[in-house]
């Protein structure tokens, strides 16, 4: 069960730093080091930069999550933009519709340990990504 | 929150703080930019020892920076990437092909020297 669970509203550049803040803050709690910290607080960055910049407007929930024998942190962005039409090609390294953001989804993932997507065009998108405490 | 601009001699320095939004980074870009022209600068060094974080945004505009100054006629060197932000730009695939880095302001002045010495 999550004991902690943070809301930051994604509408605009100030939100993106927000929401890194407040998920590095929370890895260092849940006991992460330093290193992992940066790790997590820049895939929020890049997360919640897909948000504004194809959706403007959406919600990243920051909380712990318990395995049998270990402790995470689970990252989830969700917007209702327009989707993403090719999942599979926004997950392959290069890909960019934006000009900025070749590297988003495929950095993300390499980023976490764990990484779903959930998209439908006309109808948002929603990332959930994990990372254990080693 | 506005980026500090120094001048010293030939060269500017600005000092990212660590909670820059996107907004500061294309305000820092311009004003660097310029700056290079008013002051006629040969060099700029840009410390982001407190960045905290350095994602696609903040790179591609570290890159922009360079090239832009580099077009003025002037060098660009960036200094004081943290361990753990290299670690993490490279787990992202994030590179900063082309631009110059070193390991802190003392070795960014050093190498801006050089680099002067040489245009002569």
């Amino acid at each position: 069960m999550s004991r902690m669970e943070i809301r930051v509203t994604i509408s605009s550049d100030q939100d993106i730093v927000l929401a890194r803040q407040k998920g590095r803050s929370l890895a260092l709690e849940l006991g992460f080091s330093s290193g992992d910290a940066t790790l997590i607080a820049t895939a929020i960055s890049e997360l919640a930069r897909n948000i504004v910049s194809y959706a403007r407007n959406g919600l990243i929930i920051l909380k712990d999550i318990q395995g049998s024998n270990r402790v995470g942190i689970a990252v989830t962005a969700t917007d209702e933009g327009p989707g993403i039409p090719d999942v599979g090609q926004a997950l392959r390294d290069g890909f960019s519709t934006s000009g900025s953001l070749g590297l988003g989804l495929p950095g993300v993932r390499r980023l976490m340990d764990e990484f779903e997507i959930v998209s439908r065009p006309g109808q948002g998108t929603n990332v959930g990504v994990k990372k254990w405490r080693p | 929150m506005e980026v500090p601009i120094l001048k010293q001699g030939a060269v500017l320095i600005a000092t990212f703080q660590a909670a820059l939004s996107d907004a500061d980074l294309n305000q820092l870009r311009s004003a660097l930019v310029q700056q290079v022209v008013r002051f006629r600068s040969r060099g700029v060094i840009v410390d982001v020892t407190a960045m905290d974080v350095m994602d696609s945004f903040a790179s591609r505009t570290l890159r922009e920076i360079a090239h832009m100054i580099r077009l003025r006629g002037a060098e660009t060197v960036i200094v004081g990437i943290q361990p753990e932000v290299a670690f993490a730009m490279v787990q992202l695939g994030l590179t900063l092909e082309g631009v110059a880095t070193a390991l802190d302001l003392e070795e960014g002045l050093a190498y801006l020297n050089q680099k002067f010495k040489t245009m002569k």
